[in-house]
């Protein structure tokens, strides 16, 4: 008999329900070797659900959890390559706030009845994601939560931005979970004092978190596929987000 | 950073794009990361027909230089035409 590896998983496109039970595609990705396991919702950046997003989704399956991130742009664009599909709902106004929590929702409710789930989800996201990963953090029941450098959280976005990109630090007080935080010192979206102030507040509320905020690089550093890749806060991040999401999600 | 903040306009004319040839009925332009240029953010210009969906789309990212060059050369071009040559109200 083949003992399975563990590093052997199944990666594959999948529907589930989302926000008000409609159908959306989503991508996971989970270890073949039996086991318990944790889950993690992966938000997809503004750029959409790529081919970089679908690595960073096997990769945790990789490290043992299930994953799965669910396309946040299935509704207005099914089937569409993803610089088009962003592009289409770029120009429609973004994603609505409480459907990114459906979504989230539907996707933590998937991974919970797969075999092998321990009850624990985390969520992680990029950019526009690592802003709706707190905002999910925030109006979910969660276990762990990664924001990588998400902008308009506890900051007023430019004039001119959609009503929907509002500031969401008021939620805060209802953070479910620990929040890992990951900045680039560079960024001016969020700036240093954006992150500085959610810091902050999360202190006051007496509210799990830990922040990282790297010299030398700006926004998108995990990008492997874009200018901003910074390899030494990419590293750093990434074992950063092991070690979290391991103490939080395992068991 | 993803600024978000997205310009539209109407526009009458026609597209090519993965597809072929399609009518376009509007355009976009904003500053936010770039899907294939080597820069962390660029100028990015959609020209599109929601109608048709998604796929029907001409995408363009440019530096803010060539994109401001690019915006003048239009101006150019349409001054040095005889005025309403290629009009919507043009007679053909």
């Amino acid at each position: 008999m083949t003992t399975l590896s563990a590093d052997a998983i199944r990666a594959e496109t999948i529907t589930i329900a989302g926000h008000g039970g409609d159908e959306i595609e989503a991508y996971r990705a989970v270890p073949l070797a039996p086991g318990s396991r944790g889950g993690v919702v992966w938000i997809h950046h503004m750029p959409g659900y790529d081919r970089e997003t679908k690595e960073f989704v096997r990769r945790l399956a990789v490290a043992g959890y299930n994953a799965v991130c669910p396309n946040l742009y299935s509704r207005e664009a099914p089937g569409a390559d993803p610089d088009d599909a962003a592009a289409t709902v770029r120009a429609a106004g973004g994603v609505p706030d409480d459907r990114l929590v459906g979504d989230v929702a539907g996707a933590a409710e998937y991974l919970g009845g797969l075999d092998g789930a321990n009850g624990k989800t985390g969520v992680i996201g990029h950019c526009s994601g690592g802003r709706q990963a707190f905002l999910a953090a925030c109006s979910l029941k969660l276990d762990a939560a990664v924001d990588c450098y998400g902008a308009f959280v506890a900051e007023d976005p430019p004039d001119g931005m959609p009503a929907s990109m509002k500031p969401i630090l008021g939620l805060a007080p209802d953070l479910s979970c620990p929040l890992l935080g990951l900045f680039g010192i560079e960024d001016r979206y969020p700036s240093p004092e954006a992150v500085a102030k959610l810091d902050a507040e999360l202190t006051r509320l007496g509210k799990s978190h830990e922040f990282h905020s790297y010299e030398g690089a700006g926004h998108s550093f995990f990008s492997v596929d874009r200018p901003a890749y910074r390899v030494e806060a990419a590293l750093d991040g990434w074992r950063r987000i092991s070690d979290f999401f391991t103490k939080h999600l395992e068991g | 950073m993803c600024t978000y903040l997205t310009e539209k306009v109407d526009v009458d004319g026609s597209g090519k794009g993965a597809t072929g040839w399609f009518g376009a009925s509007e355009a976009t332009v904003y500053v936010d990361h770039p899907v294939h240029a080597p820069y962390g953010h660029t100028v990015n210009i959609d020209v599109l027909n929601p109608a048709l969906g998604p796929s029907a789309r001409v995408a363009l990212e440019l530096t803010e230089e060539t994109a401001l060059a690019l915006a003048e050369a239009i101006h150019r071009a349409v001054a040095s035409a005889p005025a309403g040559l290629a009009s919507k109200n043009q007679s053909v």
